[in-house]
């Protein structure tokens, strides 16, 4: 199996995986890194969804050979201590139901807030229409949004 | 502080205390036990251990206060709100409060299932008792040590006063505590008093969700464990005639290939299928690999004949036996008021209309799995079921073992929507392990999750009206269901009691499709047919639509029958509720309304729609929703529920769609199926009737009456009576909102 130098959350990791291995299952199963979550795996739910140098891309879609050289941010490496302005919107706004799918929705809004910082709501909308919420906690994640594009501004 | 109320309880069935081998007191109860008065379990305090009884609050000498969550969480708030009521009689600043889910032991848990919205409506009196009791036996232990009267004393955020202004901290005297006699007596608060019970409190797990911390099931992972995913027959109807494994067998990350359905066959075959037991007979091909990517990519590599079984069966062909039930003589009455067949006899005019709705898949967004780590010694059971208890109990069958020697703990749950009571992911990862005595994880896909469901079956319903003098005389509902019918009271809900001549008659078809609970069972189908059917009526009878649920709701408060439990005055209440907060009936122009009113899971709601009209597709824009749930234990968590049933219930109604052809399900994964997003939502006003009644259930009251509310609607703007869902499909208009 070959192996790749990823670097994620600014560290790097060595991996032997099938070329084809999605990254999300690197990260979920190699490294440890379960924040990153499987919802359908052909890039439908966003559940998956990580930053790759800057933006909101799927891992399920991202085969590991791709990502080599890239910068990857995870859920777990948006922040220190949790205090990313989108968790602390998502925090204030005690947005999670059953929350399988809030870091996904945490890691669309935070870098589509990073090029739009003071977005309208119907670009709110739009930006956020591609993760899945089965608990339909909609009205909160768009409320957190909000918040978090007001905390910036 | 005003003690509203002195209990008396008989403490020996449920309460238990014991001091900490490190300092400290525990405090358990047994409600399981409080239930059967008559036992009276021998309390040897020197004999208790922290597993004997599992305790729900423990307090250290530091003061620290940790309560065990004993019920499952999937997403309904309970693991933050049955500690809430703890933590309100306990008298401590949740800010100091530690909650941990605890784990099965359910020979000390009453009721260790999320299901049925039913969870704080049981544990409600027995927690607030366990709080109060608690607190009593610290305040007597600091009154004891001062030599003042307990009565002397009061409590705030876990700091005991006497009337000379001395001050104990809780953790001062828990060691005092654990000695003395659990009283007998005990007042439990006001509810005026609430400090915590009322208040928007934030999930537990918050910080550990939005940091990605391991909490699913999905999450959980030992050193040495093998990740397997499984070939299930494609059609049901189906099952393994032989495989071949040998290119799955050559991938790299593969291990191993077995078959598995054995252990399940035997089970059934010696008539112990129970209803957790909701699978195939067949055997399955088991893939068992290094990562989940190694075990689906192993699954894909398989190849199997399938041989049939049993009849493979089609929605047009669902649809045909539904229809001819419904127009057959085979029924099961259910309930019968008055004689129906007369009041049509003598109506001046008969209505009568069909509802039908689709199959639909739970699609809980993290899919099944489970972690199952067999030994010669024990079975290790860890993930999410909401149904632990039961999934214990069938795997020490399954595998011949005594059933101490199982154990089941729970992980946070990625959804449940009634999927998560049902255990076969439990058995199959039980089986593979006890296959290849090593720790594995079963993994399902998003095609496995959504193509071997549990799934709501298809009903169909066809409702009668009989009208006489402007007045409705007659009602008669018929159920045509796959597999199983309405159950409990569901036959005495509105209009039982509200109308004279009254009937429910039941047919189903057994079908091998398997099918069980689904949020909200029955009812979140049926409230959308009748409270269709009702607007119709109004229509039809020249009567404003609220004034006829008012009237209707007026006559069953002169029905003295036990079986209506539903209370029209709390229907009135909620109905008056929702037309003032909506601007009912005074929406501005281009915007359509639509109502519903609705009894289930013992709380009653009331829900108003407002739509547009964009280029021809409804776009729901807002819904009222009155709700009568007794007390909320939290506003914030409670909120949140309520608005997903609402959205949760409109995409289901409007966008998602099930068939069958050949026994195989027509969509796999969210690119044929349509989940709501974010795009389609209205904004949701949640209101809540304030009163001191007994909470009840939230997890999927708002459901049901929401599709009936937007059909209402629709009609308003369209002209067209929806009674077929997902009402999108029947509207001729197509709006792609796949992602
Ligand atoms: S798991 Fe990647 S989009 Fe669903
Ligand atoms: S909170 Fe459950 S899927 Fe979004």
């Amino acid at each position: 199996m070959p192996t790749f130098n990823l670097k994620i959350n600014n560290e790097t990791h060595s991996v032997e995986a099938d070329m084809d291995t999605p990254l999300l299952w690197v990260l979920r199963d190699k490294i440890n890194l379960v924040g990153t979550k499987f919802g359908c795996g052909i890039g439908q739910c966003g559940s998956c969804t990580v930053h790759v140098d800057g933006n909101a891309m799927r891992s399920c879609l991202l085969q590991v050979s791709q990502a080599e050289g890239m910068d990857i941010t995870t859920i777990e490496g948006l922040s220190e201590n949790g205090d990313h302005v989108v968790q602390q919107a998502w925090k204030e706004v005690d947005v999670p139901q059953c929350g399988y799918c809030q870091a996904g929705q945490i890691m669309t809004a935070s870098a589509f807030l990073n090029n739009n910082p003071n977005p309208s709501e119907s670009e709110i909308r739009n930006a956020m229409h591609g993760n899945i919420c089965r608990c339909a906690a909609y009205n909160s994640i768009e409320e957190a949004v909000k918040l978090a594009s007001e905390k910036l501004s | 502080m005003t003690p509203s109320k002195k209990l008396t309880f008989s403490r020996r069935s449920f309460l238990k205390t014991s001091a900490l081998a490190g300092g400290g007191i525990i405090i358990g109860f047994n409600l399981f036990n409080s239930c059967k008065s008559d036992v009276k379990p021998a309390i040897d305090l020197s004999q208790l251990n922290y597993n004997d009884f599992n305790a729900f609050i423990k307090i250290s000498p530091e003061g620290k206060v940790t309560i065990f969550s004993p019920n499952p969480e999937i997403g309904q708030g309970v693991k933050t709100s049955m500690p809430m009521i703890i933590a309100e009689e306990l008298e401590v600043a949740w800010e100091d409060v530690y909650v941990v889910q605890a784990p099965l032991d359910t020979a000390n848990y009453n009721r260790q299932v999320a299901g049925g919205s039913q969870s704080i409506r049981h544990g409600w009196t027995a927690l607030r008792q366990t709080g109060a009791t608690a607190k009593q036996m610290l305040v007597n232990a600091a009154a004891a040590k001062w030599g003042v009267d307990a009565s002397e004393c009061s409590v705030k955020e876990g700091v005991i006063s006497n009337a000379k202004g001395e001050t104990f901290n809780y953790g001062d005297v828990v060691n005092e505590a654990a000695t003395l006699e659990i009283p007998e007596e005990v007042s439990l608060k006001d509810p005026n008093d609430f400090t915590i019970i009322g208040q928007g409190k934030g999930n537990v797990d918050i910080d550990r969700i939005i940091t990605g911390k391991p909490l699913f099931g999905l999450d959980y992972k030992v050193e040495g464990m093998l990740y397997a995913s499984v070939l299930r027959p494609p059609a049901f109807g189906q099952k393994l005639e032989s495989y071949d494994a040998s290119a799955a067998k050559s991938l790299p990350g593969v291990v191993d290939v077995i078959t598995i359905g054995k252990k399940v066959r035997a089970y059934n075959e010696a008539g112990n299928r129970n209803w957790s037991m909701v699978m195939s007979d067949s055997d399955k091909v088991v893939v068992i690999a290094k990562t989940t990517w190694d075990a689906f990519k192993g699954k894909k590599a398989l190849k199997a004949v399938w041989k049939t079984d049993t009849p493979l069966e089609s929605t047009e062909k669902h649809d045909e036996i539904l229809n001819g039930l419904l127009t057959g003589k085979e029924f099961n009455t259910r309930r019968k008021d008055g004689d129906v067949a007369k009041a049509f006899a003598n109506a001046d005019k008969v209505i009568e209309r069909v509802y039908e709705s689709p199959f639909l898949p739970h699609n809980t967004l993290e899919p099944m799995n489970f972690f199952a780590d067999v030994t010669d010694e024990k079975v290790n059971l860890v993930g999410p079921v909401q149904t632990p208890e039961s999934a214990q109990k069938v795997v020490a069958d399954l595998l011949g073992r005594d059933i101490e020697t199982v154990s089941v703990d729970m992980t946070r749950m990625g959804g449940g929507f009634g999927r998560r009571l049902y255990g076969d992911f439990v058995y199959e990862a039980a089986e593979i392990s006890d296959a290849i005595r090593k720790p594995i994880k079963m993994v399902s896909s998003r095609e496995d999750d959504m193509t071997t469901g549990v799934y709501r079956p298809a009903i169909k319903y066809r409702i009668a009206a009989s009208i006489k003098d402007g007045k409705l005389t007659g009602y008669h509902l018929k159920e045509a269901a796959v597999n199983s019918n309405m159950y409990g009271l569901i036959p005495n809900f509105f209009p039982a009691g509200a109308v004279e001549n009254y009937q429910v008659d039941t047919a189903n078809y057994r079908s091998n499709i398997t099918t069980g609970a689904w949020r909200a069972p029955y009812t979140n189908f049926l409230a959308s047919a009748e409270q269709s059917f009702f607007d119709e009526l109004a229509e039809e009878l020249g009567v404003d639509r609220v004034k006829l649920h008012m009237d209707l709701l007026e006559n069953v408060k002169n029905n003295p029958d036990p079986k209506i439990e539903y209370s029209p005055e709390r229907l009135q209440g909620v109905l008056k509720l929702a037309v003032e907060k909506s601007n009912w009936g005074k929406s501005e122009s281009g915007v359509y309304q639509g109502l519903s009113v609705y009894y289930c899971h013992n709380t009653h709601v009331a829900e108003v729609a407002d739509i547009t009209m964009e280029n021809g597709i409804p776009s729901v824009k807002k819904v009222t929703c009155a709700i009568d749930c007794g007390i909320v234990i939290n506003p914030l968590g409670a909120m949140n529920q309520c608005k997903g049933g609402v959205l949760d219930g409109i995409g289901h109604a409007m966008y998602s769609d099930f068939g069958f052809s050949n026994g195989v399900p027509q969509s796999n994964n969210f690119n044929s199926y349509q989940l709501i997003r974010m795009g389609q939502t209205p904004k949701v006003d949640i209101h809540f009737i304030e009163n001191d009644i007994d909470p009840t259930g939230l997890g999927e009251p708002t459901l049901p009456p929401v599709g009936a509310a937007v059909a209402n609607a629709i009609y308003k703007a369209t002209g067209k009576r929806l009674t077929k869902q997902p009402y999108m499909s029947n509207m001729n208009v197509e709006e792609k909102i796949l992602g």
